[in-house]
């Protein structure tokens, strides 16, 4: 890796100040994208600014509406997380199927959403979450968050701080994982939210993630069962299409996975 | 810029180090180059293979895609702290370690390092009892080239079993 200078502030102030004073500098959350986009030259940042001493930035609480994940929460911890499990079983299984589990010791939400991957698996929940995104800003909705392929609304200098869900009645995800990577081939989010409004909420198959409507309207017909939605099919007009996966596949998969989601509904 | 070190104290395998590191220094490295420890294994160098996991606190990291500097202030612990001396000084292994040898759990070796050290933090850091499924899983980030999985899941089982887990029985080991 190409020397860098690492700055390892303890308070998020002063992590913030770093970031506008200094040319070329990266932040680093886990590292589990980062490190590896640097061993391979992919990035040169002059600066790296760790946020790993900001104690501000960690843990798992409840709040009016919903949860808040700190954004160097691992993704162990919510996997693990009991308020997480009780409230939001479904975030916690897509938490502990991220990765393998050296990954999920260190990777973390904030660093996660902040690097947008089309297959992380995040973003689904955060979408069909009604999820806020705090920086040390403001909030962003996650539906004006998530912009295109490893783009997001964050500007220059801006630091994820925590991420904001609301609570739903029900909630489970389902993944395609790609054999190799693990990442999200599709992955399909699912909640029925505390009004009773179904949410469903799609990765891996497009530039960024999207609600899926079509599904939501079938749902919201009252029918929760996987054979009812035989005939939910997305079209694969604009979704990623690759060696592993093409635009006709992953709108297939989007449709199984949609329905191993109702079937896991906790 | 390169000379730009950063000061870091690490407790390995129950021993304090203080070191003077650059900044892109990989935990991995410090491990191997600065203190000796080479039982933690270099495999991919891109955060897939497994054989450079080691417990940082406790939990299974890869220590190819950690910096030394991150783990500033931590426990860590290696393939070299997990066996004990017994009242003669004799070297014991970790249950772990026996039950891979016992079980043939390894062919060349590379990957064993990473294996026993996810095994042990999957074994102490489960809710309940372990089935082959679980051990699979815990597996997904390590690979081994001589594809011995068979043994290396029974191993882990019966290492499970004598670090007194319980262990649901499965079709897998009754071969």
């Amino acid at each position: 890796m190409q020397p860098f200078v690492l700055a390892r502030p303890e308070t998020l102030e002063e992590a913030a100040r770093l970031l506008a004073e200094e040319e070329d500098v990266a932040l680093l959350a886990g590292g589990q994208t980062l490190i590896p986009t640097m061993k391979q030259g992919l990035r040169r940042p002059a600066m790296l600014v760790s946020l790993g001493r900001c104690r501000e930035l960690m843990g798992i609480r409840e709040e009016e509406g919903g949860i808040l994940v700190g954004a160097m929460t691992p993704h162990a911890d919510v996997a693990h997380s009991p308020v997480v499990r009780r409230a939001l079983p479904g975030l916690a299984r897509l938490a502990g199927l991220i990765g393998d589990p050296a990954v999920r010791s260190r990777g973390t939400i904030g660093g996660s959403i902040a690097n947008a991957d089309p297959a992380a698996d995040y973003p689904a929940a955060l979408l069909a979450l009604d999820s806020r995104i705090v920086t040390d800003r403001r909030q962003i909705s996650a539906k004006d968050f998530f912009r295109g392929l490893f783009e997001t609304a964050l500007d220059p200098g801006e630091i994820v701080t925590a991420v904001h869900f609301a609570r739903a009645k029900r909630s489970a995800y389902a993944k395609f994982r790609h054999p190799a990577s693990g990442y999200a081939v599709v992955g399909v989010f699912l909640a029925e939210m505390t009004d009773g409004a179904p949410r469903v909420a799609v990765t891996g198959a497009a530039p960024a993630p999207f609600r899926w409507r079509e599904a939501e309207t079938a749902l919201a017909a009252g029918d929760w069962r996987a054979d009812a939605l035989r005939d939910v099919v997305l079209d694969p007009q604009g979704l990623n299409s690759d060696p592993h996966a093409d635009a006709a596949y992953r709108a297939h998969l989007a449709g199984v996975m949609l329905r191993r989601a109702v079937e896991e509904l906790a | 810029m390169a000379d730009e070190s950063v000061a870091i104290v690490l407790t390995v395998n129950g021993r304090r180090w203080e070191l003077a590191v650059p900044a892109q220094r990989l935990l991995v490295e410090a491990l191997r180059d600065d203190l000796g420890l080479t039982g933690t294994h270099v495999g991919c160098d891109t955060s897939q293979c497994g054989a450079c996991v080691v417990l940082v606190e406790g939990r299974p990291v890869k220590s190819c895609t950690m910096l030394a500097a991150e783990a500033d202030g931590a426990d860590v612990l290696t393939i070299e702290g997990v066996a004990r001396a017994d009242a003669d000084g004799k070297t014991v292994l970790h249950p772990m370690q026996e039950a891979f040898r016992d079980c043939h759990g390894l062919q060349c070796g590379f990957c064993t390092p990473g294996m026993v050290m996810q095994a042990i933090a999957l074994v102490e850091t489960a809710d309940g009892p372990l089935d082959e499924g679980d051990v699979r899983q815990a597996l997904e980030g390590n690979l081994c080239r001589c594809t011995g999985y068979q043994n290396i899941v029974k191993a882990i089982l019966e290492g499970a079993r004598r670090m007194g887990r319980p262990v649901m029985a499965s079709a897998e080991e009754a071969v």
